[in-house]
């Protein structure tokens, strides 16, 4: 039998698991700590730092902390709220999201995080890189327009044999993630939809379908992200 | 003894390099527009055709960001006559659709409109690019409207919502915070 241990969110004491990650025993302790780069069932990365809560009053990013004995965690100060902030805007300078033509608006996480932090425009100068759009693949569009680099693809989507359909390419502030075209060639719809819901943002896009929930009815059209959890 | 009556505020609208979706999206504010004017009086602003100022503002709506100079100019002069600010829309926060083109070096992008597009096939013989010394210069690319002037501030979405627009409106008219509410807070 698991083996619980006792630790402090935001001053509440709180169980978990010995060894949970952070950010699964903060949701089931009703504390949201948003995240972007991590998804349930994946190995977590540490790539986006939107997660950033202090433990012991050290910051550390809350998808690759393990959750252990006395453990003190503050997961919302003032300055942890303005650098999540400060996340979400580099991310929209950085890259070229242009929410208004994109498919995933409405069910974009990134998007939804501005929202959240209530991000209206980057302070951040715009760069507006030159960036390619893969429309080749039988399957899948890949928008490097949109993409974060969260490697949530890279680390979730496997083909029938094992083998990640998605793999970086080059390196520095040049990295793309970019689509096998061997692996990739003979997935499933089922996997192909599966790496466009895998996608926090709309970098992943399946071919033949868009659009298909009306404005009214997407993930965050009515509730901030983190709500379910937290109110 | 009755309180004399508030001075209207004065609020000047403009659309830069923008579609006039958002100024669309403001008269659909539909009847408030009623109470709005004795709240405001309109200056210069494309819905009283005033193309002047002939006074200072209050209160300047921007809709687009800045792709020529003459965009640049309206916007400072803007600034210059309005003491508050607003950008409205995507395109004045970030450059919106007309931005597409900042990932283009200009000299392409007047290639292809003018002397090589599929729509252009023989109909321009001398190969000029529109050079008329009245015409806007066009900027190396689209500029959000924050990049170039103090902007007070921001209301989001493609076009913001009527009600973000009017909610904003008051706040600003009244001197009270804005009470964001998610459902008028989208970009799209």
């Amino acid at each position: 039998m698991a083996s619980f241990v006792r630790f402090t969110l935001d001053g509440k004491t709180c169980l978990a698991e010995e060894g949970a990650q952070l950010v699964a025993a903060a949701k089931e302790s009703g504390v949201y700590i948003p995240t972007l780069c991590n998804y349930p069932g994946i190995p977590p990365k540490g790539a986006c730092r939107i997660c950033t809560v202090l433990v012991n009053g050290i910051p550390q990013t809350a998808c690759t902390t393990k959750v252990v004995e006395g453990m003190a965690v503050q997961t919302r100060t003032p300055e942890l709220e303005a650098f999540r902030k400060s996340v979400v805007e580099i991310l929209f300078a950085e890259g070229n999201h242009l929410c208004p033509s994109c498919e995933r608006s409405g069910n974009c996480e990134l998007q939804a995080l501005a929202y959240r932090y209530r991000v209206a425009a980057s302070p951040f100068p715009y760069m507006f890189p030159k960036r390619e759009v893969e429309a080749w693949h039988p399957k899948l569009v890949k928008d490097h327009n949109r993409c974060i680099q969260c490697k949530r693809c890279i680390r979730g989507i496997h083909n029938a044999d094992g083998k990640a359909v998605f793999a970086f390419g080059k390196r520095g502030d040049k990295v793309v993630i970019n689509i096998d075209p061997e692996t990739s060639k003979d997935i499933s719809d089922e996997l192909a939809q599966r790496a466009m819901d895998i996608c926090p943002v709309g970098a992943i896009i399946r071919k033949g379908k868009g659009f298909d929930v009306p404005i009214g009815r997407r993930k965050y059209d009515h509730a901030p992200i983190g709500s379910e959890v937290q109110p | 003894m009755t309180a004399a009556p508030r001075p209207k505020k004065i609020l000047a609208t403009v659309s830069l390099a923008g579609c006039f979706g958002c100024h669309m999206s403001f008269l659909d504010i539909d009847e408030r527009l009623l109470d709005l004017i004795e709240l405001v009086e309109f200056h210069k602003s494309p819905l009283d055709d005033i193309k002047t100022f002939a006074k200072d503002c209050d209160i300047g709506l921007i809709e687009g960001g800045c792709c020529n100079d003459e965009n640049v100019h309206t916007l400072i002069g803007f600034r210059k006559h309005c003491k508050t600010l607003v950008a409205v829309g995507e395109c004045a926060l970030m450059g919106g659709l007309p931005a597409l083109r900042n990932f283009i070096p200009l000299k392409e992008c007047l290639d292809e409109a003018y002397l090589h597009g599929a729509t252009v096939a023989g109909t321009n013989p001398d190969r000029i690019i529109p050079n008329d010394p009245d015409i806007p210069k066009i900027l190396d690319r689209v500029y959000p409207c924050h990049e170039i002037v103090k902007i007070d501030y921001f209301l989001p979405g493609c076009p913001p919502s009527a009600d973000l627009i009017w909610d904003a409106l008051v706040a600003l008219v009244t001197g009270k915070e804005l009470d964001w509410k998610y459902r008028t807070f989208k970009f799209d």
